[in-house]
């Protein structure tokens, strides 16, 4: 009796056990399945990595052959470079002519400013300036920290860059940068229609994409062509000088006068926006000292109101 | 098998099927759940310019949600593995209520991340092109983990209780008889297959402690790998943890007072059994107070600079009502009510845990919004939709149809397997 009984026990708990290994076979044999199918289709392409040497903590992998030759050489950057920007406070009077140079050449909407011309102030007994804010293009970015597709990057020639074919919208990166300069195309962009057939270039961030990011690219595009950026050239005012920090020279903008870089940031004291976050900005600003314009009276009103923000 | 159990057996399985009053319910959410869907098909269309989000609080209540439906999901690893593994028996009647939750709200996190990309169509490249540096990437992995680890907790220990239906539930449509007997695996109830389970479900309780807690941190670095104020703080994972474990105790209190009165199992659900979670929510809610007073008290000590706007629009300003009613309705007056005992009873205590979840819900949407209403430099030259966050009717449908959804995997949940553990119940009843 007691032989049947474990018998029948032991059948039963085979069973259970084979049906148990069953399931738990079958879906790792599935798992399995999958995992190697997504391997096989990585495979086939049978394309080697390329190794972007970005900055120091920055090191991305990129997979060669889903990027097209513009896309490749985006990412690549500019070898030898090491772009740099200084922006004289000083002289900046709001005319806002770096703001529609670039809204033009990126096909922006208005409200859309990769570079834009805060009002500022840094308490209340302390002057009203004008401080034009492109992206600091950190050499610590957060914003390409916080990517989870590596869909915004750091190139070699300094420039930080945005690939909308790989951007998933999660807007990590937005949160993560600590000035805001980032944008989100929340509706269709506006010239979606006449920019559907454009080749994307990711150095100018055309076609812009519904529901991807858009920034500041220091008009990589152009430096490619060996000019000055759409906002440096458009400056009637003197604002902008900018170079390369590897021959530590300088041009202005608008003079095209060219200076040493390490002397104009020592003779004029240069400082970094908010260099205590450690995301090593390559955006030199030249403090607003001994200005001739006066700070329109509604934009004092706007300073103000940011001060006593923080004030209170 | 004497009398008593038998009771027991039949009282736990005679709320399973599919009455009318289910298809009602659920052709309700249904029909919920389509609408909010509509909401969403315009989002995939137009955009997501159809929310109140813009660049500068460009996370808004889709992440709040999120991070809610995260902490809910903690709960089965509280009840089940924390009180089980440390062997506090009242609780183990409630396990099975827990799972099912957590297992309902973690599922259905995933769907609440989606409807917040800007190209869900690009999903996948999440899997093709990660970037292990990013935190977004350890979520998924270990929300992923948690899913199958909560479905597994569900499903072993409930194998007994499968095998019953199996048996006992004749009567139910043929689909539903086969599923019984494909999920029962064959149990035989015989010792082997009990060590078996008991083995099992051993090895899940202790795994799913360290991935509970690193679901809900790691969504905590979502915010506190950033330099903003109001995130930039290195107790945010214990803070979201603790967090944590106070709505999902107001889940299990509502889902326990709900079955009770639908499926009539006030002999089981007893007043004993709310007075004791009552007592467990005055007690995780005590510890969230404690990590709250040190999340709020210390920066206001120093008020630096960034911090002093923050934590001014928190208890003065724009966001003041919401703040002071959330942490004292939600948190603080909860904890105070909840010492007198006849507080505890049921229906007063469900009431209370409504106010602590939704509480919960608004406590998500405080911490992820001000701060990005409040960058580092000035918000200028964009229009007034851009420089203050309202959510929009499509945002707030969007937001809604996950919690339908999670309504929805519950009740067909708890009408197709016992929502009491069976053995658990019984040897309750022997005690
Ligand atoms: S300023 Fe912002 S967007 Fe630009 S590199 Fe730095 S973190 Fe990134
Ligand atoms: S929004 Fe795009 S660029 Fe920004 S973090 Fe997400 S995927 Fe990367």
């Amino acid at each position: 009796m007691g032989n049947i009984r474990t018998g029948l026990k032991n059948a039963s708990r085979r069973k259970f056990l084979q049906q148990l290994a069953l399931w738990g076979g079958g879906s790792v044999l599935a798992g399995g399945a999958i995992a190697s199918a997504l391997h096989y289709e990585h495979k086939k392409k049978g394309v080697p990595h390329i190794k972007e040497i970005a900055e120091h903590t920055h090191q991305l992998k990129v997979n060669k052959e889903a990027l097209s030759e513009l896309q490749r050489r985006g990412r690549e950057g500019i070898p030898g470079k090491r772009w740099i920007w200084v922006i004289d406070l000083a002289k900046c009077k709001n005319a806002q002519r770096c703001m529609s140079a670039c809204q033009q050449a990126h096909h922006l909407r208005p409200e859309q400013s990769h570079m834009n011309v805060l009002v500022m102030q840094a308490s209340e007994h302390t002057p009203a300036y004008y401080m034009p804010k492109p992206c600091q293009h950190c050499d610590n970015p957060p914003c390409v920290s916080v990517c989870p597709v590596d869909a915004t990057f750091k190139r070699q020639d300094g420039v930080v860059l945005i690939d909308n074919q790989r951007c998933i919208g999660c807007r990590f990166c937005i949160a993560a940068c600590p000035y805001n300069a980032r944008m989100f195309n929340w509706i269709e962009p506006l010239y979606a229609k006449e920019d559907a057939n454009m080749e994307y270039n990711v150095e100018l961030n055309l076609p812009q994409r519904k529901g991807t990011i858009t920034k500041c690219l220091m008009s990589a595009d152009r430096l490619r062509e060996g000019k000055l950026p759409y906002c440096v050239s458009a400056c009637p005012n003197g604002v902008y000088w900018f170079g390369d920090e590897n021959e530590d020279v300088v041009t202005n903008g608008t003079t095209h006068e060219t200076m040493r870089l390490s002397e104009l940031l020592e003779k004029n004291g240069a400082y970094q926006l908010m260099p205590e976050l450690g995301t090593k900005p390559r955006v030199y600003y030249l403090p607003p000292k001994g200005r001739s314009v006066p700070v329109k009276e509604e934009d004092k009103e706007k300073a103000i109101e940011y001060v006593h923000h923080f004030e209170s | 098998m004497n009398v008593a159990n038998e009771k027991v057996i039949n009282d736990l399985l005679r709320p399973i099927g599919y009455g009318k009053g289910f298809l009602i319910w659920m052709s309700f959410l249904t029909a919920a759940l389509v609408a909010c869907l509509y909401a969403y098909v315009i989002q995939l269309k137009v955009g997501l310019g159809v929310t109140g989000l813009r660049d500068y609080v460009s996370w808004g209540i889709y992440i709040a949600n999120f991070v809610f439906f995260v902490a809910t999901s903690l709960i089965g690893m509280l009840i089940s593995a924390v009180l089980g593994l440390t062997q506090i028996k009242w609780a183990s009647p409630l396990a099975r209520i827990a799972e099912i939750i957590s297992l309902a709200f973690a599922a259905v996190a995933g769907l609440v991340i989606i409807s917040d990309m800007g190209r869900p169509d690009r999903f996948l490249y999440l899997f093709f092109y990660g970037r292990i540096q990013s935190p977004i990437i350890w979520d998924v992995t270990v929300v992923t983990t948690y899913v199958v680890i909560s479905t597994l907790l569900l499903y072993l220990p409930m194998i007994p209780d499968i095998a019953l239906c199996r048996d006992r539930l004749t009567h139910v449509p043929k689909w539903q008889r086969k599923l019984y007997e494909i999920l029962s695996v064959n149990w035989q109830n015989s010792e082997n297959q009990q060590r078996i389970i008991r083995q099992g479900v051993k090895t899940l309780l202790i795994l799913i402690i360290p991935v509970a807690l690193a679901i809900h941190t790691v969504t905590s670095w979502l915010f506190a790998v950033t330099h903003r104020p109001g995130w930039d703080s290195t107790i945010f994972g214990p803070y979201f943890v603790t967090g944590a474990f106070v709505s999902g105790t107001a889940a299990v209190i509502i889902a326990m007072y709900v079955f009770r009165k639908i499926y009539h199992l006030e002999q089981y659900i007893t007043v004993d059994l709310f007075d004791k979670i009552g007592k467990l929510l005055v007690l995780v809610s005590l510890v969230y107070l404690y990590f709250n007073i040190n999340e709020y008290l210390v920066p206001v000590y120093k008020l630096k600079h960034a911090d002093a706007a923050h934590l001014h629009e928190l208890f003065q300003g724009r966001f003041a009502v919401l703040y002071w009613s959330v942490q004292l309705g939600g948190l603080l007056l909860p904890i105070i009510l909840l010492l007198f005992k006849p507080m505890r009873k049921p229906l007063p205590l469900l009431i209370v845990a409504i106010f602590v979840i939704i509480g919960a819900w608004f406590k998500r949407y405080l911490i992820v919004i001000p701060t990005m209403q409040h960058p580092f430099l000035p918000i200028q030259n964009v229009p007034i939709e851009y420089q203050i966050y309202k959510p929009t009717l499509i945002e707030i449908a969007i937001t809604i149809a996950p919690i339908i959804l999670v309504l929805m995997i519950i009740t067909v949940l708890s009408k197709t397997f016992p929502v009491l553990p069976i053995q658990e119940v019984e040897s309750h009843e022997d005690n």
